[in-house]
Order: structure tokens, then sequence, then C-alpha cells
């Protein structure tokens, strides 16, 4: 075989493995559309703004299909945490590389790690038994908003903190000899010179830990109470898109079942503009 | 980009999601499929053997796979399936021949006709208070004003100064259903402050707030009670929330386990729900905390 046909073979390879990855999205897609028709047809996609209620029924005309308050719900819960966790996750991984002793800067890596690769189910439990009851003693009902923000930036910190890191790590050392060689402070050096080489890595990982917030499911099923309401304090409970779909789809025939199809496709939207706004912000701040 | 050195992480976890997305994808059917072909060679007085799939309501499930787990034993050549999901999956799936039998917690509806529905034993569902709570009873009127929002606060039923917490299930579930019903509310009326799943959440949810109400199967509640946890089985109209008066039929929130078949069950599905209504299962039935029937 001569360079020339492996070249081409090679080609032909990756194009189909780049194909196939893009069908994926594109088959979700079509299929959260179809599985949505019944329910766009039937109703029509402004009652889902516009309906007083979200009390689903299996015909389209007997039920009211509101999603804005789940829209907010979804929207509160992953800002919180993103708010949250961000700060913690950075800071944390400025401690590993600045601050830290080499012998715990291991052990510590190791920790978050672990944390990552704990199921989102166990702490939906921790949180369902011991922090629910904790926050009921200061405002009841206790399962709300905060129990949801307080589960997700648990639950989404290793992967800002891991991403982080490996950001810090990979600014050159040129940079940090040079503003040693400067005079600057550890803390002078950290702010002026290693977070910002480092954003464009922090930035990918504020997008992963945004998209993991948006998409986390069974840990909110438990905390957040998934009554359907706007929520206007932190204390009351809200329900997410992701959880409507867990707690219903089960349960749900005809429209209903579709509706919620809906809600994925909302979903699907939310993280659609999600990445846009990555991409737009990305290009002008980071790279620009 | 810059970030493309951080693409080997990204890659392997993009590829352990597919493979584990493939295993789900690709188990669900076949298990479905395989539920639809009927039994070779299953002969009156022949061995009986193939796969039964028996999908809904979570509240029939765990018995139904003990008997599952049974009946495979004194059949070597049958497999059962045990899968939840709702009530209304179970009719669904049997009626659309997704699984041999379903399994509903409730009677079949008028609608339902074309179904055959066979009980296997009640259900009760009762209301449930944490231990702490000092109220002791609650009249059909004042559980229908707790959860209409008509009475927020326990001092207003005898209790101490504290709002209440309304539990509540999510669309869909019978327990909802039976709930509704007979207290002759719509879901539209309820203000909850939090809804949960299943039952274990409910208990779970109650435990952890001294100031909550909800309801939850009998079954579920009297282990939980008889275990340790801390909640509390409210009575009915004086009638006391226990196995016993489901079983004697005092108890009026109470409702029957249902195995629904078509019409024309196959050979295999008939033995399976003959064995399940017969007296071999009956300490299963109990263990579980369900009512027998004789």
């Amino acid at each position: 075989m001569s360079h020339s046909t492996k070249d081409a073979l090679l080609a032909w390879v990756l194009r189909a493995c780049a194909v196939a990855a893009g069908l994926i999205v594109v088959l979700i897609v079509v299929f959260l559309c179809l599985e949505a028709a019944p329910a766009l047809r039937n109703a029509g996609w402004a009652r889902f703004f516009t309906d007083p209620s979200w009390h689903p029924n299996r015909r389209a005309a007997d039920g009211t299909f509101n999603l804005t308050p789940m829209l907010w719900g979804t929207f509160f819960a992953m800002t919180g945490a993103v708010l949250v966790a961000t700060p913690l996750g950075v800071l944390s991984a400025a401690f590993l590389h600045f601050y830290a002793p080499k012998g715990l800067a291991v052990y510590y890596r190791r920790l978050i790690e672990l944390l990552a690769g704990i199921p989102s189910v166990v702490y939906g439990f921790w949180g369902l038994v011991t922090l629910v009851p904790l926050i009921n003693r200061v405002h009841p009902p206790g399962a709300s908003l905060l129990a949801g923000i307080a589960i997700l930036s648990i639950m989404i910190l290793p992967t800002i903190a891991l991403m982080a890191d490996a950001a810090l790590a990979n600014v050159p050392r040129a940079y940090l000899h040079g503003a040693a060689a400067l005079g600057l402070s550890r803390w002078g050096t950290l702010r002026g010179v290693v977070l910002p080489a480092a954003r464009s890595g922090l930035f990918t990982g504020v997008i992963l830990e945004t998209g993991r917030a948006i998409g986390e499911t069974m840990a909110i099923l438990m905390v957040c109470g998934n009554v359907v309401q706007t929520p206007r304090s932190l204390f009351d409970p809200i329900r997410t898109l992701t959880a409507n779909i867990a707690l219903e789809m089960a349960y749900a025939m005809g429209d209903h079942r579709s509706a919620l199809f809906v809600s994925g496709l909302m979903l699907m939207g939310q993280i659609v503009l999600l990445v846009a706004a990555a991409e737009y912000i990305g290009r002008g701040r980071v790279h620009g | 980009m810059h970030s493309n050195r951080l693409s080997p992480r990204l890659g392997w976890a993009a590829a352990c999601w597919a493979v584990l997305l493939a295993g789900c994808g690709s188990g669900a059917p076949t298990q479905a499929t395989a539920g639809g072909a009927s039994p070779e060679g299953a002969k009156p007085g022949a061995e009986l053997s193939g796969k039964l799939v028996i999908t809904g309501s979570s509240t029939v499930a765990p018995l139904c796979a003990e008997i599952g787990k049974r009946f495979e034993k004194l059949h070597p050549g049958v497999r059962v399936d045990v899968q939840t999901g709702g009530s209304s999956r179970g009719i669904g799936d049997a009626r659309g021949g997704l699984a041999d039998i379903g399994m509903a917690s409730r009677a079949l509806n008028a609608d339902e006709a074309d179904l055959m529905g066979h009980a296997i034993a009640r259900d009760g569902v009762c209301v449930i208070l944490h231990k702490d709570n000092p109220v002791a009873e609650l009249k059909d009127e004042q559980i229908v004003a707790i959860y209409t929002g008509k009475i927020a606060n326990w001092k207003d039923l005898g209790g101490k100064d504290a709002p209440i917490t309304v539990v509540n299930k999510a669309e869909g579930r019978s327990t909802l259903e039976l709930f509704l019903h007979h207290y002759k509310m719509k879901n539209t009326q309820i203000k909850a402050s939090v809804v949960i799943g299943d039952n274990e959440q409910g208990i779970k949810t109650v435990t952890g707030n001294p100031d909550a109400i909800g309801y939850v199967s009998i079954g579920t509640a009297e282990y939980a009670a008889t275990h340790g946890v801390p909640v509390k089985l409210l009575p009915m109209n004086g009638v006391a929330a226990s196995i016993q008066s489901v079983k004697d039929g005092t108890f009026p929130l109470a409702r029957p386990l249902t195995l629904v078949t078509k019409a024309e069950p196959s050979v295999l599905a008939k033995a399976f729900i003959a064995y399940a209504r017969s007296k071999d299962v009956h300490d299963l039935v109990k263990d579980l905390y369900f009512v027998p029937l004789d």
C-alpha cells in the first residue's frame, strides 16, 4: 500500500468517525422533535409559556402545560451553583499549585478526583437525609432552591477544580520565572500573570461545569422539592426540567408524554444557547 | 485553540459515555421484543419454558419479582423479567404487547375493558406524620383543608405552632390517583410544599421533617414504622391504618394490586397468574406488607 492510499484510507475513516459523532446529535434532535410533535401540534408552542400552570393530561385540551417556572428553576439552580463552585474550584487549584506543600498537594488532588467519581444519587441521598432537614430548621420545607444549589455546587466543584488545575499546570514556566524576576508577590503572580494566562482553560472548565449543572437530575430530584413554581426566594422549592422528565416520564401517556419531550427540547435549547454564548464570549475575550 | 491540550481527558469521558449509552440503548428493546414471543412448546402438561416480561407499577414490582424467582425455581426453563415504570406503563405495555403481563396498583378502569385484570393482593394508602408530631388523628375534611392550603399551620389542628409541609406525589402515580379520588380533590387544587416520586422518598421526606404530612402505601409505611423509622400512620374514620384493616376491608383508602393481560394471555402468562393468585405465595405477599386475597 502506497503512502497516498494509506492517507486516503485514513481520511475516509476519520470522515466516517466525524459523521458518526455528528449524526448522533442530529438523530437525538430529530427524535426529540418527532416525539414532541404531537404535543406541539395539539397544544402549540405558545401554551408552554402562557398556560396558567403545569397540570398535564394525556389529552392536550384537558391539561395545562406551562414550562416557564421549570425553565427558571433550571436557570437559577445552574447559575447559583456555577457562582458558588467556580471561585472555590479556581482558588483550590491555585492553592494546589502555589501554596500547598508538595506532599499534601498529591493527596489533595486525589481527594478531588474521588469527589468527581461519587455517583449523583449518593449526593442526592445525603442531601435528602442531612441537608434538607438542616435547612428545614431554618426555613421550612427545607427541600428548596438553596438545597439544590448546595448539592449542585458540591457536584460540579471537582469538574472546575480539576480543569483549573490542568489549566494552571499549563502556564509556561517562563512566565513564572519572569514574574519572580520582577519581584512580584505570590498573590501578585497569581492574579497578574497566571490567571490571565490560564483563562482559556478556566473558561472551558466553566462551560463543562455549567453543562453538568444543567443536566444533573437524580440529586436535584431528591432535594429540590419538585413543586412547579417560579422561586421567589432561595427557600422556595423548585422543579427543574430534568427532574420533571425523570419524575413523570415513566407515568406519562399521550400528549403528557409528548409534552415531556418538549421539555427535553427546551433543555436542548438552553444548552445550545449556552454553547453559543460560550463561543461568542470565547472568541471575543479569551482568544482576542 | 488553546483548550485543545485538554482534549485527551474529554475524549475519554466522551468514549465512556458512548459505551454507557450504547449499553442502555441496546438492552431495553431486546428484552421487550423477546417478551413478545410466545413460549415454544408450552402445551398443557408440557414443561413450561420461555421468557415472561412483566412491567408496570412500582408498588407491585417487588412482589412480582419475588413470585417470579419462586416461579423460575419451579420451572427451570422460564425466565421472569420484572421492570418498573408505573401502572400506566403496565397497562400500556400489556395492551401494546411490549410486556406479557402488566402490573397496576388499581382495578381496571371502564375504558380498559379490552384487557383482563387479575387481582393478586390488596394494598392501602395511608397518611403519615413524623412520630414527634402531637396530632393523632385528622378528619377527612381536615386533610382536604391541609392539602388545598386552607389550613397551613399545625396549631389550627391542635399541634405546635409550625407551618405544615405538604408532601404530594408526582403526576401519574397511582397513589396520587387513589388519594385524589378518595378525597374528591383535583391535583390543580393541591398546594404542595414538596413533590416526590416513590414511596421511599415520601418516608425519607417525612422522617427528615417533623412538620411534614404525606401519604404512602401502607405496606411501605408499616414496614418503616416497625423497623424504627420515626413515622406515624394516621387512622381514617377511626379505623387504624394497618395491614389487618386493609385485609378485612374496613380501611377505606385501599386498592387491589392487579396483573393485567390481553383478553387471550399466553399459556405461560396464564400459568404465572394462577401461581401468583395461589396460597403458595401468601408468605411473599405478607413479607412485603401487602394483604393476600382469600
